[in-house]
This record gives structure tokens, sequence and C-alpha cells, in this order.
């Protein structure tokens, strides 16, 4: 008996032990000198550059708040709260971050699917709740608290439509992430505005996160001649899409939207990402001095180059600290209210004011890769 | 037609890895009558395995030619997976062998979680995908009209293929071979004519996750993003290979894989010209098992050939 259970204790002590590891969480003092705020993000998993990039923007926002003070003359303390980039996990540890840590506000998700996950529960907790990236429209349509600092969906859609009609482009092809509610909505708005506007759809096909191949859908659409490819999901998946369209001889250029922004990009795609295009919410090319202070300070602390999901999450947490500033008051209805009157905020992504759907309207911008790099092609108004 | 025979292609060199890991399922049922299902997550250590060789061997290997970098990275992690399927039969699976066969069928499923989730902890890979090196320099073959192969998949393809002959070989002409054959057929009277029976199982959980580990490469070589949870899709699909060519078949495993990676394939190509997102290739592994199950339990070759190992 004894032989016998030796390996069973040896595996459970070890399980035990990284489960020790995996635990020593920070917890926040909630006592009357700080204000709690929670963030999800997706620190880990197919989308894990979203969060670690969105959350270094927010966590680098508050750091420079409490460095001036903090606000109502507390200091702030963001706990973050990973989800593992897992549908399901996000409303799990919103709800965990609304219970136990009792957070005044939340930030997060990037990814729209997560963010439908945690509106509900913010909602009906009375807690504020401003997502930094996501698009789709369904997220602030959940209810009165919920807020985003990015454009929607329909506007970035459209901006690709326009952007391939302006290239002369007829005809586009599309492959759609079914498992995504950001990438079915990219999809919808691009095709409404393109086949409204002379464009035709030459073949449609999808495929779920963390499929690994890709060349079934691409040898169908191959036979459609698309002059471009509509990829509307996330780069995890797209870099694949990107290397094995190449390998089976489709040179035209893939299309994308803000889901595609990750360092991990370029690194899996290589030069199969070359040439293509996506819309984003800002280039860290543009000149103007506030996006170059943030850009510096950025890299001065993580040595890289902030994506959009870094400037977002900056923004959403300024705009946070703002309203609570200018609410005068962390109690739930007041700091609602003064998010919602949100105008002409200075941000790193654009001019912020909160529009009566509670959505940022601001311009996108359309960046190509080259070299390895992101590189400006164009800016599209609202 | 030549997008219908691009689709053939596609799915034949999906299927030649489902082939390669369905291979590992139906060894150790032949030998043990019980499915591990940790083999799909020996299959993403492997790949793994490839990764970290490749990177710590990169400087020495680095004026060689790929193939040189190649065979290397892949016969050591075979080799360290090898060690590793001995070593989860051997905690795990050995002291439940007298135990009916329930017991060691779940705690595979728990050896399987461990693993993955062990594998997700930031100090071990941590749960963000990594990408794979292209160990082989990616072209397009020429000469083949309107049909694009890459060499990378022509290498994968034969690299299957072989390592399904040398298995083969070894099942069928070794004195190994020999006792694993005996044993799948009689445990009891194997062990009467002299045969160690830990020994052979031992070898043959070896055997099995080197062919793991090696797919695990030549997958990652294909598709080259890798994370702790890649194994866990295509394990369930080369089971479903394993008992479509008749659980416990080594040539049946190879036919499954090729027949379910094909399927897969033109289910995912054409289903959207009937209203069906491509989405549903992953569903289209499982509704062929459940009319295998229905219909011919005991597999396409099961009761064809009789050598079972």
């Amino acid at each position: 008996m004894n032989t016998r259970t030796r390996p069973i204790v040896l595996l459970g002590s070890l399980a035990s032990l990284l489960v020790g590891l995996s635990s020593c969480n920070k917890k926040a003092e909630g006592d009357g000198n700080t204000i709690v705020i929670g963030e999800v993000a997706a620190m880990t998993g197919g989308t894990a550059t979203f969060g670690t990039s969105s959350h270094a923007g927010t966590q680098m926002a508050i750091d420079e708040i409490n460095a001036a003070g903090g606000v109502l003359g507390k200091q702030i303390t963001l706990v973050t709260e990973d989800d593992q980039s897992k549908q399901g996990e996000a409303g799990t540890v919103a709800k965990k971050l609304v219970s136990r840590e009792k957070v005044i506000a939340m930030l997060g998700e990037v990814a729209s699917g997560r963010s439908l996950e945690m509106a509900p529960i913010c909602q009906k907790a009375g807690i504020p709740m401003i997502s930094p990236a996501s698009t789709n429209p369904g997220v602030t349509a959940t209810g009165d608290y919920i807020f985003r600092v990015c454009f929607i969906d329909p506007f970035q859609g459209t901006v690709m439509a326009k952007f391939a009609l302006s290239k002369g482009w007829k005809n586009v092809a599309i492959l759609t992430d079914a498992k995504q509610d950001y990438s079915v909505g990219l999809t919808k708005y691009f095709k409404e505005h393109f086949v409204k506007n002379g464009g035709t759809v030459s073949g449609e096909q999808s495929y779920g996160s963390s499929d690994k191949d890709f060349k079934a859908q691409l040898t169908s659409l191959k036979a459609g001649n698309p002059e471009a490819i509509l990829a509307s999901g996330y780069y995890g998946e797209t870099s694949l899409i990107a290397k094995q369209a190449r390998e089976l001889g489709i040179t035209v250029p893939l299309l994308g939207g803000d889901g595609w922004d990750s360092p991990a990009l370029v690194e899996v795609a290589g030069s199969a990402i070359e040439g293509c295009f996506f819309s984003n919410h800002y280039s860290s090319e543009d000149q103007s001095p506030r996006i170059q202070e943030f850009v510096k300070k950025y890299q001065a602390k993580h040595n890289a180059v902030p994506d959009a999901m870094a400037a977002l999450g900056y923004d959403s947490a300024l705009i946070l600290c703002d309203a609570i500033k200018r609410a005068g008051t962390t109690e739930g209805k007041a700091l609602r209210d003064a998010i919602a009157a949100t105008k002409d905020f200075d941000g790193v992504t654009g001019r912020i004011t909160l529009d009566a759907q509670r959505d940022a309207n601001k311009p996108a911008v359309v960046l190509t890769i080259k070299d390895g790099k992101y590189s400006y092609v164009t800016t599209i108004a609202p | 037609m030549d997008q219908f025979l691009q689709q053939i292609l596609n799915g034949l060199f999906l299927g030649s890895i489902y082939a390669l890991i369905a291979l590992g399922y139906t060894m150790v049922y032949g030998v043990l009558r019980f499915i591990n299902f940790a083999h799909g997550d020996v299959f993403m250590l492997g790949a793994f395995g490839g990764l970290l060789l490749h990177k710590a061997l990169a400087p020495m290997l680095g004026g060689l030619h790929w193939s040189v970098t190649l065979v290397v990275v892949l016969l050591l992690s075979m080799a360290v997976c090898a060690v590793f399927g001995i070593g989860v039969e051997f905690l795990a699976y050995r002291p439940l062998r007298q135990r009916p066969r329930l017991n060691v069928l779940i705690t595979a499923i728990g050896v399987s979680l461990f693993i993955e989730y062990t594998g997700q902890h930031p100090k071990v890979f941590g749960a963000t995908p990594q990408s794979f090196p292209a160990i082989i320099p990616s072209q397009n073959l020429s000469g083949l009209g309107s049909l694009t192969v890459t060499n990378t998949q022509l290498i994968v393809l034969v690299t299957a293929i072989a390592l399904m002959v040398g298995l083969r070989f070894i099942v069928m002409h070794t004195r190994l071979g020999l006792a694993m054959r005996a044993l799948s057929l009689n445990p009891t009277a194997a062990a009467l004519m002299g045969v160690n029976n830990s020994i052979i199982i031992s070898f043959t959980f070896g055997l099995g996750s080197a062919l793991a580990a090696a797919g695990g490469i030549l997958y990652a070589s294909l598709y080259p993003s890798i994370d702790p949870f890649m194994g866990v899709l295509p394990g369930l699909k080369a089971f479903v290979a394993a008992v479509l060519g008749g659980i416990g078949n080594i040539p049946g495993a190879a036919l499954g894989g090729l027949i379910i990676g094909v399927t897969e394939t033109l289910v995912a190509g054409y289903s959207q010209e009937f209203g069906i997102p491509s989405g549903y290739r992953d569903g289209v592994a499982f509704v062929i098992l459940i009319l295998i199950l229905l219909f011919k339990p005991s597999g396409l070759l099961g009761k064809v050939e009789r050598e079972k190992v």
C-alpha cells in the first residue's frame, strides 16, 4: 500500500506546490486612504499582448496620478485580474472584483466578447465600467454604466471598406473568426458598406479562435481571385492565416482591424504580413507632442513602442480619474454621470468626447506593415 | 478541379500528423487495453521540447545544414518525451495496473489536465502562444501547375511515413515487437513464455510518446504557433482516427488519420457553399466517431488484420 501510494502523493504535493505559487496575488487594502479600481485583462492566453499592453498603459497612468498626489487626496490602487483570454473567465473575475475587492470602477476588457460578459455584472452592481478597446457596439448598449474610449465596429468596418474602395479593390474575400463577437461585427459592417458602394464579396469563410489550419478556407477563397482578403480576427490566427495564404500562392494584401495590433503579429507571420493593411486607434509615428511624450515615457519604462492597446489603456485610466475628480466622490451614480459628461478630453488616442451611446467618436488611422514595422498610411474620419 | 486537388493535398498533410498521433493511442491500447488520454499532451511537450532544444542548440548547430538541425532536434525531443512517457506510466498508471480499467482511464484524464495546466504556469511554458522557429526554410515547390505544396509539407509527410514504416518494422520484425504482440494477445501467457511485461509496457509507452513528440514538432513546423493546449484537439481527433481505423490496429490508425484529415479539410473548404459555417470542421471528426461506434464498432480494419499490437 505504501509503495503504491507514494508516486501519487508525490504528484499531489507537486500540484499543491504549483497552486501555492500561483495564488500569491496582490491584495488591495480597502482602507479609507485608497481608492480601489478593478481591471480585467487578458494577461495570458491567445490574446495575451492585448492584456499586457493595456495593463502597462493603465498602470502607467495610475502611477503618474499617484505620483502627482492621487485624486480626492487619496492614492489609487489598481487590482488586476487575468482572464486568460478565455470566454467565461472574464465574467468570473469581474464578479470577484466587484464582490470581494469592492472596486469603485472597472477598467477592461480589450476583447469585445469578454467585455460583453463583464458589462452586465458592472451594470447590475452600479459600478461604472470603461472598456479601453472593445469595439463591438453591443458592449456599451448593455447599460448606462458602460463606457468605452475607442471607436466602434460600424465605423471601423466602414473605414476598411472605404480604404479598400479607395485603393480600387472591387472584389474582396472575407475570412471571419466565428467565435469572436468582434470579428463577426467587423465583417458585418465591412460587408454592408463595401457592397452598398459597389464592391463585391468574392467569397466568405469562417474559422474558430485557436484554429491552426486555414488552408482549406484559403484554398476556397483563392478560387474567387480576390484583390484583397479581409481577415477580421485577432492577431494570433491572422499571423498563421498570412503565412498559409502566402504558402498557397495568395499574394494579395490582407485587411484587418485593430485586433491585429500586437508585436506577435509580425513575430510569427514575418515577411508574410508585409504590405497588409489594418485600421488602428493611433499611430506611434504621429508627431503630435502629446503622442510623442507618451511614446517616450512608455519606452523608457517598457523598452518597447506602445501599441494602440497601451495608449487606450492609458486614456481609459486618465478619463476615469478625471471623472472621479470632477464628481468629487467615488459613489457609483455620481461617478457615472461625471464619466458621461466627459467632453474634449485630450487623450493620447485623440480628443475624446463620450456621446449619448457612451462611445468615443474618433478618427481611425490605417497602418501597413513595412520591413517588420507599422507604417502610417492615412487617417479616416467618422 | 485544381481547387479540389489542392484541398485533398491540404487534407493529406494534416492527416499524416493525425496518423502519427493516432499510432501512439492505438499501440498503448493494443498492449494495455486502455486509452492514454495524456497522449495529446505529450504531443504538446514534443513541440515545446523542439522549441527549447532548438534555442539551446542553435549556437552549436548554427553553421550546419538545416536538415542536420531538424534530425538532431527531432531525435532529442523524441528521446526526452519517451523518457517522460515512461515516467508517467511508472508514476501514474503502473500503480493502478491491477485495478479496474476505469481507474486508469480517469487517471489518464487527470494526468492530461495536470500537464496542460502545469505547462500554462509562467515559470514552465506560459499560456501565451509562442512562435515556433522555422527549422525547415519554407519555399514553394515548383512544377505542380496551380497546385501549391511547400517543402515543409513534403518533409513533414516524408518524415511521418518514415516513422510509421519504422514503427511497423519494430513491431513486426524485432524481438521487442514480438513480445509486444504476445503481450497484446494474452499478458499471462506472455509472462509464462518469459516476456517481462513491465519492460515491454514501458517500451510501448516510450515508443508511443516518441511518435507523439515527432508529431508535435512536425505539426509546429506546419503551424508555427504553439501553446500548452495545442495538443487537446489534435489529440482528440487522433483518438477518433484510431477508433475509425480499428483501435489496436496500426495500419488502421494511419488510415484513420488520413481519412479524418481529408474529410475535415473538405468540410472546411466546401461547407460554406451549403450554408454551413466552416467552423463545423471540428465537429466532423466526432460525427464520424458516432457513426463508427453505431455501425462498425471494430473500426475499418479492426477485423481484417489479426496482428494487433
